[in-house]
């Protein structure tokens, strides 16, 4: 017989015994339609996060390093890390007279502050202390005003540019250029905001002020380790930048050339390698907790197929009096248990998309992508092979005599 | 005449347990083109087991049972399939029509299993059930039909797919006399279009519509003749 002409009966034929049995075959069928929501609900939460990492880290910048005295996800003993010597103004001048393969780089150096305008407080914001070279090397946008100039940076005025959540804070409608506020104990006036650039799992890059590093030190004391960033003048060749930053940072430090370093050279990679270590647990986690869940739903199917198979004994045995082969049998119950898994998948989608959007609204960030649709009618399918096979099989192989005569 | 079913030397044996029980013990029939044949018995005869041989839903434990010219007793699942869907049409005591489908889908299926293209297939099986006067009940689920008009069914089914032997087990079983002379009439009637019909029985009244009558007990043939009422007919003798 043809094959898709098989098909086509067999799932006719499928569709009339689901639903005689309708509530048994979305009984039978409510494993599957919680594997499938869980499978859905937990992919468009890991691909929504991850977007969002995706967006976040756009602001650390790809081609950006940053020379600090910690690597950011260091592996190795503490001891290794714990003598190392404070990165100074003395190792970034050395850097800069020296670099080739850099487009930018500046200075920065931050600690947490307390923020006042008038009668508003506004705790622990990162302040940073850096040059006007800062915004050229980590690509600042500014929505309102501007950022400071190289004279205002080098002779340490006290002008800040705040970030959206300070401003939010501070200046809900008022228009925050020119105004005074206090970080710290010391007055500034405010000549920016920074364009907002987002949260991450309840983190703000927004809850920041950037101010002349001059000042900081002047203000805030300089026994405290900078960081180098340096913006790399080809993001192809952004090995070859960090090789040449090693080998000037190692000059500068005066280690010998096979020796040790005593400093990190950062970049958003090690970010991206630690993030998805993480989510990659996340996701084998959740993998596994939902793959139990198909797999209950499965062991339901095969359960109900059974019953189907030992109720409809006399029809087997009708259809193989009149001509039915092994595979016809075999292929009308298997599309019959595939039918029920599909039927569960495209239940667990319409339950678990409105689902999605809620938690999108409220707690995490998700996305439906098209392949997500696809995974979930793949996975209905898999599975509804796996359970009916077993069914199937034992249907395809009764004695037609035997099969008749069953009441 | 041109011969249809010939069986030589049919045994057929089940193990139960640790004794054999042999329920054919050597049976020889030649069955022609166009012969009405009843096989009568009593239960525990082997007629029920003759018949599911000569329907291929068996097969022999040795002997040989050529069908229109192939040797069924050698096949395999697979093929005897194949068999039963074009060389043979049943009709079982009990109807056997499937519950969930109209009676044009259930005469349809034995042509959905040879592989016949959907129209093709609808009109030989609306032709089938116009032959056995159901023309205005095709699409009546089993369950509104009468037991007649059931039976008449499962006769279109047996007969759409042109099978060279028409198999019927106690056709009239379940049915009241008139009924049952009802469907008696139209077996005789697809006799004389033509067709090969062996009939299953334990009711005389039944058997002695058939031309041949072969009565078996204890798994061999007690008789086989003609039957004389119908001795006008043509049939032919055995040995």
């Amino acid at each position: 017989m043809n094959f898709f002409l098989e098909l086509k009966e067999s799932f006719v034929i499928a569709i009339s015994a689901i639903t005689a049995n309708k509530l048994r075959s979305v009984l039978a069928a409510l494993g599957i339609i919680i594997g499938i929501t869980a499978v859905t609900i937990m992919q468009t939460a890991i691909e929504g996060i991850n977007r969002a990492f995706n967006k976040s880290i756009e602001a650390v910048g790809a081609d950006v390093l940053y020379v600090q005295k910690f690597e950011w996800f260091g592996k190795e003993d503490w001891n290794v890390y714990k003598n190392r010597k404070d990165i100074n103004m003395g190792n970034f001048t050395f850097v800069e007279r020296n670099i080739q393969s850099a487009t930018a780089l500046c200075p920065s150096v931050g600690s947490m502050k307390t923020l006042k305008y008038g009668d508003l407080v506004l705790e622990n914001v990162r302040t940073i202390g850096t040059t006007a070279d800062y915004q050229a090397t980590l690509g600042i946008n500014m929505s309102e005003g501007r950022f400071m100039t190289q004279r205002e940076s080098d002779g340490g005025y006290p002008v800040a540019m705040i970030g959206a959540d300070v401003k939010k804070a501070f200046f809900e409608n008022v228009n925050p250029i020119g105004k005074a506020i206090k970080i710290g104990s010391y007055n500034f006036r405010v000549i920016g905001v920074i364009e907002k650039q987002g949260s991450l799992l309840g983190m703000s890059f927004d809850s920041q002020v950037i101010i002349p590093i001059e000042l900081f030190f002047k203000l805030y004391g300089t026994k405290r380790s900078i960081s180098i960033n340096i913006k790399a003048a080809d993001l192809n060749n952004l090995d070859e930048t960090k090789e040449e930053v090693i080998a000037l940072m190692k000059k500068t430090r005066k280690i010998s050339y096979g020796g040790r370093d005593d400093f990190g050279v950062n970049q958003q990679e090690a970010f991206k390698s630690t993030y998805e270590s993480l989510t990659g647990l996340i996701k084998i986690i959740g993998t596994m907790i939902t793959m139990l869940a198909l797999i209950v739903g499965s062991i339901g199917i095969a359960n109900i197929m059974f019953v189907t198979v030992k109720e409809r004994t006399k029809e087997i045995g009708i259809r193989k009096a009149i001509g039915a082969k092994r595979r016809n049998i075999l292929m009308q119950f298997l599309i019959e248990s595939v039918t029920i898994c599909l039927l569960g998948g495209v239940i667990g989608l319409l339950i678990s998309l409105p689902i999605s959007f809620i938690i999108d609204a409220f707690i995490l960030p998700t996305a439906i992508p098209l392949w997500i649709v696809f995974l979930a009618i793949f996975i209905s399918v898999f599975f509804g092979v796996l359970s009916g096979f077993f069914p199937a099989w034992t249907a395809a192989k009764m004695d037609p005599v035997d099969a008749l005569r069953y009441e | 005449m041109e011969t249809v079913i010939e069986l030589k030397n049919i045994y057929k044996t089940y193990v139960m347990g640790s004794e054999d029980l042999t329920v054919l013990k050597g049976v020889d029939v030649t069955i022609h083109m166009n012969e009405y044949v009843a096989i009568m018995g009593p239960s525990g005869s082997g007629k029920s087991t003759l018949m599911n041989i000569i329907g291929c839903l068996d097969t022999p434990t040795s002997g040989d049972y050529i069908l229109r010219g192939q040797n069924v007793s050698e096949m395999d699942d697979q093929e005897l399939a194949e068999v039963r869907n074009k060389d043979i049409g049943f009709v079982f005591q009990t109807f056997n029509l499937l519950a969930r489908i109209d009676a044009l889908r259930n005469v349809e299926l034995p042509l959905v299993y040879s592989g016949m293209g959907k129209e093709e297939r609808l009109e030989k099986a609306e032709n089938a059930l116009i032959n056995v006067g159901l023309e205005d009940r095709m699409t009546h689920k089993p369950n509104e039909l009468s037991g007649g008009q059931r039976q008449r069914v499962a006769i279109a089914r047996a007969l759409v797919n042109n099978p060279a032997i028409i198999l019927a087990d106690e056709p009239t079983g379940n049915l009241d006399t008139r009924t049952g002379e009802e469907i008696m009439a139209l077996f005789e009637t697809l006799h004389e279009n033509g067709n090969t019909i062996i009939l299953v029985t334990h009711e005389e009244d039944i058997a002695k519509h058939a031309h041949r009558i072969i009565k078996i007990r204890d798994g061999e043939i007690e008789s086989d003749m003609i039957n004389p009422s119908k001795v006008k007919k043509t049939a032919v003798p055995v040995e």
